[in-house]
């Protein structure tokens, strides 16, 4: 029986509506994508089951480190256009008369990630070119009873923006004291509710497993 | 993905080809996939989560009465250093706090503190389950808002599950806090809170971890 030979040809498929697809998913996944924040202090964030997800403004996030020293940020989100940040900072120049220039204001709206500067040394860090410079002046913000410097930090971040919901970040080595130390502070503020920031890691049990 | 192109037939007068060029497509796909996957993962696992507390408000007035909760239910959590857990039930009479009573040691894991809050809990959690049991399974038609809703409700109701109060010693760190707060959500504990060490807790803690006592007793009023 002759065989059958069917013509050798390559199929070529058109990819053009594939390429575009892709184009269009690849642009909305770029935009969307959040890009984050190089943080003063790396932080590894404890674990835990909560599947509530961070809110994107109205936040004041308290950073703890490692070595026990406390970084702030606040309203680090789309809001920006309220520039709370730049208010709290006069307020807070207003309360240890420290008079901070628009330039500086400017710097500190535009400045991305948490700050932990005491307010005596803001205006150098302010001034400071680069990510590297300013890097040395993060010696944490002061928080003992006699310069309690993030106390009126809190208390400004509230009195300008009322909304502001105190977010923990600390890393799952910090000091238990420290921590304590700044809960004590929020509450003396009359901040109560706090939102700690974990990483999902999702447990689940069952009921015949404890009936054992 | 990849495509065989033919090579043209050599020989022959060459002809100036008519249609339109072809380009390859291929590793402009390939590249197109590998930043697609990578946004996909990258977007879907840097969300970081939140976990909610709430601290009682700051009592003011010296001479306003403590809450009084019943000891029985009472079970107290003091973390350790050394990610340790230790913890005892009921409450240490004032008369025993200089010689107070030995801790219980435990641990962070599944068979540690979990299941000691199991079986302390297991009426609550039994009641939580069957719920979101029957919302899973399909025979209870209500929203997601609505179970959360009535399993606060059950939590609310609870009168036989511990009151859980967790004393962190000073050697204890922020991992150790936010992980029994988990474990607190993972049981279903109705009432926990978050409270200060005492100064003989402090002094049980370093009994039982061997280590050297800090903590000075205050004087007697």
């Amino acid at each position: 029986m002759p065989k059958i030979k069917l013509p050798t040809k390559s199929p070529h498929i058109d990819m053009t509506p594939m390429v575009d697809l892709f184009s269009v998913v690849l642009m909305f996944l770029m935009l969307t994508a959040t890009m984050s924040q190089p943080e003063p202090a790396p932080v590894d964030t404890p674990f835990s089951i909560s599947e509530k997800p961070t809110p994107n403004f109205n936040t004041m996030t308290l950073l703890l480190s490692k070595d026990d020293k406390v970084y702030l940020n606040f309203d680090n989100g789309p809001d920006t256009s309220l520039k709370y940040r730049p208010k709290i900072l006069t307020e807070m120049g207003k309360r240890y008369n420290i008079e901070f220039n628009e330039t500086e204001l400017k710097a500190f709206e535009k400045y991305p990630s948490s700050m932990g500067v005491p307010i005596s040394k803001m205006k150098d860090f302010l001034a400071a070119k680069d990510l590297r410079q300013k890097a040395a002046f993060d010696t944490g913000i002061p928080i003992d009873s006699t310069d309690n410097q993030l106390a009126d930090w809190i208390l400004f971040t509230r009195q300008i923006n009322p909304n502001a919901q105190a977010c923990i970040k600390g890393d799952s080595k910090t000091s238990y004291p420290l921590v304590k130390r700044v809960l004590d502070i929020m509450q003396d503020k009359n901040v109560k509710q706090f939102n700690l920031i974990t990483t999902l890691d999702a447990v689940k049990i069952n009921l015949a497993e404890i009936q054992k | 993905m990849a495509e065989i192109i033919q090579e043209e037939k050599a020989g022959g007068k060459k002809k100036a080809k008519k249609h339109a060029p072809h380009i390859d497509m291929t590793p402009m796909v390939d590249l197109m996939c590998l930043l697609i996957t990578f946004f996909m993962l990258a977007t879907a696992f840097s969300k970081p989560k939140i976990m909610e507390i709430v601290l009682p408000e700051r009592q003011t007035d010296p001479n306003a009465p403590t809450p009084r909760i019943a000891a029985s239910r009472t079970m107290n959590i003091l973390l350790g250093p050394d990610n340790k857990i230790y913890w005892y039930t009921g409450n240490v009479k004032p008369e025993e706090y200089n010689s107070p009573p030995p801790l219980n040691e435990t641990n962070f894991s599944a068979t540690g503190i979990r299941k000691l809050l199991l079986e302390r809990n297991r009426a609550l959690f039994k009641k939580i389950d069957f719920v979101s049991n029957e919302v899973v399974t399909g025979k209870l038609v209500i929203s997601q808002d609505s179970l959360k809703g009535s399993i606060r409700q059950l939590k609310k109701d609870d009168d036989t599950g511990p009151i859980v109060l967790i004393k962190a010693y000073k050697k204890a760190n922020y991992g150790n806090v936010v992980d029994i707060f988990d474990e607190m959500n993972i049981c279903g504990v109705a009432h926990y809170m978050l409270v200060d060490i005492t100064w003989y807790e402090e002094k049980m803690v370093e009994t039982a971890a061997g280590i050297a006592p800090t903590t000075p007793t205050p004087a007697k009023k």
